[in-house]
């Protein structure tokens, strides 16, 4: 193409010359790929979810059996869905107060000088490359009965182990362990990357102002953070909406639906009972929490973020 | 600043959490070297004798191999179908100023917020009407669909940073938009093309879901339905169960090795992008 030869008059005139029309066949043909994928294997699917919703149909042939919003109310009175949301709840709970503090202190302590720090920050990152299935079967066979890690150190310990993951009142704080096992590093980097964009002057003249070292870490550093912070939150949160693998390894979501999140209930109904509209209409449920969290969180939470806060941020838009 | 007994406490909490994430993969990496005798008797210690019966019979036994070229050829296809659409799209939303660009942009950005459990259901049934199940492309297609939002984002930010003289000099050198496009803006974006690829890669390789629901025959599983189907079938023998976790961990761990720098910078990145 380099050597078709282009009039005189057009070439200085540059790319302002090129025809319209041209112009808009090439902004076509470059977006049909990535349009098609996405209004096919994207849009389409969750446009269907919400019609199947308001149908009685087991994913056979055409919905029939109109229902309206029967599917939703019977996921409303029924107690294990009902079980679902208390229980994302919880671990989002225990995710913002445990986890992302955890990660936020290992942040601020290998951003200092110190040796090695670049092996720790190695290993607390691994787990998260790893899948979560590999995960949550490592973790079985950790806290497995009998042959296990856990047991072998209870029994060390001169205790007993139990079985964490068999008891309905320990099994959700024992999967929140192993979500944090893999994902605390995660958030960590976030964290890591975030304090390296601010800028060394800020947290100095703070210290040569006589402020401590937390004064410096709550007064400066958090606040310019702040976005960092958010971001992370704002993952975690959807992450835990939409939380299946792990479970669906570690669990299964019992004993007795104990650890039982929406989209372990919606597989259940969807490809085990195959009450595919129930099952969609709980689809629309994490769909609508998880697209209203967002809307209300960038619109209300992160926006001081987008009016142009002290940080480097600035570049983005 | 820093005074040496404070540096002593930074690193005995280091070490503590590291050993916190390493004991639970060394007790697997051993525990695979042990038969279920010895694992009932010593899950803490070393092997004693050292078994290597559990690591050879999976790696001789072809199942292995087989599940790690699936992933293999479904995280390569995934990346390449994801990279190669979403790059040609945030060139034009980088570059082009038409009408309804910000409105299509934004569609896009919103799928960010549509989880995949949400679409898997309905993605069942059309991939079921299309006959893809059982078929890669019922895997690679839908991936590439959901990471296209994360990976427009990224490269769109990234093409806009090349400046305009640089295109303006193509066009004037008698380029046109895809010679642009392909002879200069791609090989100017390298960084970029490799850390979201490497994104792409990671999040394809753990894919779950997908692949539970589409591939009924095994001979297409990819690694994680394969380690739980392999928990599933052995579940009375933790020490072989192990070894199969373990050994399904090591390409990941490997990428991670190799890869490290693009997943992290990608990751810091993408918080801004």
């Amino acid at each position: 193409m380099l050597t078709t030869t282009v009039p005189a008059a057009l070439q200085t005139r540059g790319r302002r010359a090129r025809p319209r029309a041209g112009r808009l066949a090439t902004v076509a043909v470059f977006i049909a790929p990535a349009l098609a994928l996405f209004l096919l294997l994207v849009v389409a699917p969750i446009l269907v979810a919400g019609y199947a919703s308001a149908y009685k149909w087991n994913g056979f042939g055409l919905p029939e059996n109109f229902v309206g919003l029967d599917n939703f109310t019977r996921a409303f009175a029924d107690p294990t869905f009902r079980g679902d949301l208390w229980r994302a709840l919880v671990l989002i709970g225990l995710s913002l107060v445990v986890q992302l503090p955890v990660a936020l202190g290992l942040a601020m302590l290998l951003n200092q000088p110190l040796k090695g720090r670049g092996i720790y920050r190695l290993i607390f990152f691994a787990p998260y490359v790893l899948s979560e299935v590999t995960t949550a079967v490592l973790f079985t066979l950790v806290f497995s009965p009998n042959r296990g890690l856990g047991d072998g150190l209870a029994r060390w310990l001169g205790a007993d182990a139990g079985t964490v993951f068999a008891d309905p009142d320990t099994v959700l704080f024992a999967l929140f362990l192993v979500i944090s096992w893999k994902y605390f590093g995660f958030h960590m980097v976030l964290y890591l990357a975030g304090r390296q964009n601010i800028p060394r002057e800020l947290t100095e003249a703070a210290t040569t102002d006589g402020a401590s070292s937390w004064q410096v870490f709550r007064h400066v550093t958090l606040p310019l953070l702040g976005p960092t912070i958010r971001v992370s939150v704002f993952l975690s949160v959807i992450g835990t909406i939409q939380l299946f693998d792990m479970v669906w390894v570690l669990t299964g979501g019992g004993p007795i639906h104990s650890s039982e999140t929406m989209a372990v209930t919606m597989y259940q109904y969807g490809f085990r009972r195959f009450e595919v509209g129930y099952a969609s209409a709980i689809s629309i449920i994490m769909f609508v929490l998880s697209f209203a969290f967002a809307l209300f969180y960038q619109r209300v939470i992160m926006r001081r973020d987008t009016e142009g806060a002290i940080t480097t941020k600035g570049v983005q838009r | 600043m820093t005074t040496p007994a404070r540096r002593l406490i930074l690193h005995l909490v280091s070490i503590v959490i590291g050993a916190l994430i390493v004991v639970p993969v060394l007790f697997g990496v051993l525990g695979g070297f042990k038969d279920n005798g010895q694992l009932a008797e010593n899950p803490l210690g070393l092997p004693d004798p050292w078994v290597v019966g559990n690591y050879t019979g999976i790696l001789a036994s072809g199942v292995f191999w087989r599940q790690l070229a699936n992933s293999t050829l479904i995280a390569v296809a995934t990346a390449l179908a994801v990279v190669g659409a979403s790059a040609m799209a945030a060139f034009v939303f980088a570059r082009f100023a038409f009408r309804g660009r910000e409105a299509l942009f934004t569609l896009f950005a919103a799928g960010l917020m549509f989880p995949f459990a949400v679409a898997i259901l309905p993605l069942f049934i059309l991939l079921r009407s299309m006959g893809l199940l059982d078929n890669p492309l019922g895997v690679i297609l839908p991936q590439a669909a959901f990471g296209l939002p994360v990976t427009i984002i990224i490269l769109r930010q990234f093409f806009r940073t090349i400046p305009a003289e640089v295109e303006e000099a193509a066009t004037l050198d008698g380029c046109s938009p895809a010679g642009f496009f392909w002879r200069i803006l791609l090989p100017m974006a390298r960084p970029a093309l490799a850390t979201v690829s490497v994104l792409a890669v990671v999040a394809s390789w753990n894919n779950f879901m997908l692949p539970l629901v589409v591939f009924t025959d095994q001979n297409w599983w990819t690694l994680p339905v394969g380690v739980q189907a392999f928990q599933g079938q052995y579940s009375d023998d933790t020490a072989r169960v192990l070894a199969y976790v373990v050994i399904s961990m090591i390409p990941a761990l490997g990428f991670y090795a190799v890869a490290e720098r693009q997943l992290v910078g990608g990751l810091a990145g993408g918080v801004k992008g």
